[in-house]
């Protein structure tokens, strides 16, 4: 951490080989520092010492375990959008064993395990991917003859840290819906005691990274909540920070899938949506990192709350969410603004005959003042011819 | 002051008569019809009974009932203007009864704006400090509104205290009578004038044949002449329900002043329009040009029924010219409110049945009480000769 002017690294000859091995100009990976350093919310400076350490190539051994689950952690790490993401993370840690990524197989890979643990013990990452079954004694998931259980416990014992990644490894996930009937559960819960924990169906490889890197640069994981999720990305409802947010506020609300509201991109609250008691970035970084506009919410599906144990999995999806903040009122307003009728046949009746009436009584009004009008000329006239007849009026 | 003219002429006396007629009768089933209406309204809400929109916030109710229904209740104040400012004394006779009409006229449409508050059990905010927003035309007009009503009663109320023999208090209040009469002279002209800024805050929304900066010059000028119409129209009902003389000697040289205000107004009127360029939208095929003519020639009616000395002394005719000019009232402020207003395409707005019965029930209520009050209290001149019944 000497040096903390990003500016100044242009010219290391570090950060140059870096920039080489990632294939990414010196611009581009300052700035993804820069980025990286935001997104953890670290105070100034930090961004420099991140850049050095990925430079550096420390590379610390990371031991990745699958258990129950389908992959799409993995998957959507490997697949980010962004092209040089996948390149980074391989490039930052030294991924010694991973199921999917193995050329290695059988007593191979298993060796390789060992070996790993053995050269860098107490200073390698553990990072489970997928439930842990425990029911009759963990025999659901068994690689190289060990159970989920085995394997966990025993990598766990030298491991510098522990990250559950994916909502399976951090409390159960999808596997540990109700019936469970593998008994499925999470890595803090297997080991009895906590673990940083990155859920999400899959998480954004962002979070990992940004965990990751953290733990490279100073050592320690990041800050934590109290179900061992980083608070960087984790202590907003994504409801916070939603883009349909002012459509709530507003009362607007999409009622059904196609509906009026819901071509306009109203608030999709009333569809169920779980951004309002659901912890995650999804708003800020996007889910999955699949690009602007993409997370669920952006293409209009709810949020299912994957990140939220008690709600991902758990609720049915189209339930509405329990608010963790300010309630909207029960009753709301409509979706079509009505822009007005023209006139009915009643109104413009009730109209005309009030129309007519007034001109009716108008006209007779104007008729009777002239008749007595006239009459009283006229009996002036009569007047002026006798003058002499005024005296009997 | 008020009272010395009084000698000279006939004082006012109570008509008399049966109050159960077919006039009051009507009057009274039309405003239990306004009435349920209003009901429904006030539990169910605006969207229950009108056709308001959001495109179309302010319909009939504000329009007819409030705007044009307090420039028709102008007679009292033009009139006083006249009697007091002016010091034409000899048109006090028809000071009163121009007086219970617009105490009427204001008295609804305050009570009337009540009904087109969304949330109007809020009503009272305007008036209160810590709400109100004086920087805000609408505040203008509520609390100059509320103020003229309560002086208007104050300006009318020797008439219910003659009834009640309190000649006490009426000899104390006749004290402070005059500057009564003052702030019902300012008040109206600062109100009447802001129910122009009204449309002038609606900027290019409303058609360029009514949005002027001049619009609080020429809706006052209008409300004054207006207020002549007004007079001419009700002493000519008057006579003619009652059966009473035609107080032509009166009539006819208020017509030659109205005539006057008439033709400010539509110097004012025409001249914004050349100088704006906007006397083009008016030559376009268009319902609204339309519209705008028929206001103008509602407008320039009266100077071809009462322009001549001889016809000016003919009551049908200055009924006429007096229906004319209110015509051209309804006109100019529909037109400005609703007909000239385009908030975007899609928005359209024709009062639903039960909104029409409600204006319809307002005016039920100033007919109704005009008729109860001229009936039983001194407001009608006392009929000193009786050789000239309109029935001849």
């Amino acid at each position: 951490m000497a040096n903390t002017n990003l500016l100044k690294l242009e010219d290391n000859d570090s950060i140059v080989a870096a920039c080489k091995r990632l294939e990414m100009s010196k611009r581009e990976f300052l700035q993804f520092c820069a980025a990286m350093s935001a997104t953890l919310g670290l105070p100034q400076g930090a961004e420099a010492a991140m850049a050095t350490a990925v430079a550096a190539k420390k590379r610390p051994s990371v031991i990745w375990l699958h258990f129950q689950e389908c992959t799409g952690c993995t998957e959507s790490m490997l697949r980010a959008e962004h092209p040089t993401l996948e390149k980074l993370i391989l490039d930052v840690i030294s991924l010694d064993y991973h199921e999917t990524l193995f050329a290695a197989a059988g007593h191979q890979a298993e060796s390789a395990r060992k070996t790993a643990m053995a050269e860098n013990k107490g200073k390698y990452l553990l990072v489970i991917e997928g439930a842990i079954p425990t029911r009759d004694g963990g025999i659901y998931c068994k690689i190289g003859g060990k159970t989920a259980i085995e394997l966990t416990k025993e990598c766990a014992a030298d491991a510098a840290a522990v990250i559950a990644i994916g909502s399976c490894a951090s409390w159960g996930g999808m596997p540990s819906t109700d019936p469970n009937p593998t008994g499925a559960t999470g890595v803090a819960a297997v080991l009895g005691k906590p673990v940083v924990t990155i859920p999400g169906c899959p998480p954004n490889p962002y979070n990992f990274l940004s965990t990751v890197v953290h733990f490279l640069t100073f050592g320690t994981l990041p800050e934590v909540d109290h179900l061992g999720r980083p608070k960087f990305a984790y202590s907003r409802l994504v409801h916070e920070n939603c883009e349909r947010r002012a459509h709530f506020d507003a009362g607007r609300f999409a009622m059904d899938f196609g509906d009026d509201g819901h071509r306009k991109g109203y608030c999709l609250y009333k569809l169920g949506c779980k951004g309002p008691e659901t912890y995650a970035n999804c708003p800020t970084i996007m889910f999955g990192d699949a690009g602007g506009g993409t997370w669920p919410v952006g293409c209009g599906h709810p949020c299912i709350g994957c990140t939220e144990q008690g709600v991902g999995f758990t609720k049915p999806i189209h339930m509405v969410a329990k608010m963790k903040n300010v309630e909207p009122p029960l009753q709301y307003p409509r979706i079509v603004e009505e822009k007005g009728t023209g006139a009915t046949i009643g109104s413009a009746a009730v109209l005309a005959a009030v129309a007519g009436a007034a001109a009716g009584a108008g006209a007779m009004v104007a008729k009777n003042l002239g008749l007595s009008h006239q009459a009283e000329e006229a009996e002036k006239a009569r007047e002026n011819q006798r003058p002499g007849e005024k005296a009997e009026v | 002051m008020a009272h010395s003219h009084n000698t000279s002429h006939g004082a006012p006396a109570p008509v008399g008569g049966n109050l159960m007629n077919a006039a009051t009768t009507v009057s009274a089933v039309l405003i239990a019809v306004m009435l349920a209406v209003l009901i429904t309204r006030f539990i169910f809400g605006l969207g229950a009974v009108t056709n308001l929109n959001d495109g179309y916030p302010w319909g009939i109710w504000v329009v007819v009932d409030v705007v044009i229904g307090s420039a028709f209740a102008c007679g009292g104040f033009s009139v006083a203007m006249l009697v007091y400012i002016f010091n034409k004394g000899q048109y006090h006779p028809i000071v009163r009864p121009a007086l219970l009409a617009s105490l009427f006229g204001y008295t609804l449409a305050g009570v009337g704006v009540i009904f087109d508050l969304g949330r109007w059990w809020n009503f009272w905010h305007i008036f209160w400090p810590g709400y109100a927003n004086p920087n805000s035309v609408m505040f203008e007009v509520a609390v100059c509104i509320s103020a003229y009503i309560v002086v208007m009663w104050l300006e009318f109320s020797p008439a219910f205290l003659e009834k009640w023999g309190k000649h006490e208090t009426k000899k104390k209040l006749n004290k402070v009578l005059f500057f009564l009469v003052a702030l019902g002279t300012v008040l109206p002209m600062m109100h009447q004038s802001s129910l122009g800024t009204l449309l002038v805050v609606m900027g290019v929304q409303i058609n360029p044949l009514w949005q002027t900066q001049f619009l609080p010059l020429i809706f006052l000028l209008s409300a004054i002449a207006i207020g002549y119409g007004v007079v001419l129209f009700e002493s000519c009902i008057a006579s003619s329900a009652y059966r009473r003389t035609i107080e032509t000697h009166l009539l006819d040289p208020m017509a030659k002043i109205m005539l006057g205000v008439l033709a400010c107004f539509l110097i004012v009127r025409f001249g914004d329009l050349l100088v704006r360029g906007a006397l083009v939208e008016a030559f376009k095929p268009t319902f609204i040009a339309l519209s705008f003519w028929v206001e103008n020639l509602c407008f320039v009616a009266p100077f071809l029924l009462v322009g001549s000395a001889t016809a000016r002394r003919n009551p049908a005719k200055l009924f006429l010219a007096g229906v004319a000019i209110m015509l051209g009232g309804i006109f100019l402020r529909i037109n400005g409110f609703l007909i000239g207003y385009d908030t975007g395409p899609g928005w359209t707005y024709f009062p639903s049945v039960p909104e029409l019965l409600v204006t319809i029930g307002m005016f039920a209520i100033e007919i109704l009480g005009y008729i109860i009050i001229t009936r039983r209290f001194p407001v009608l001149p006392r009929e000193a000769d009786h050789a000239f019944s309109a029935r001849s």
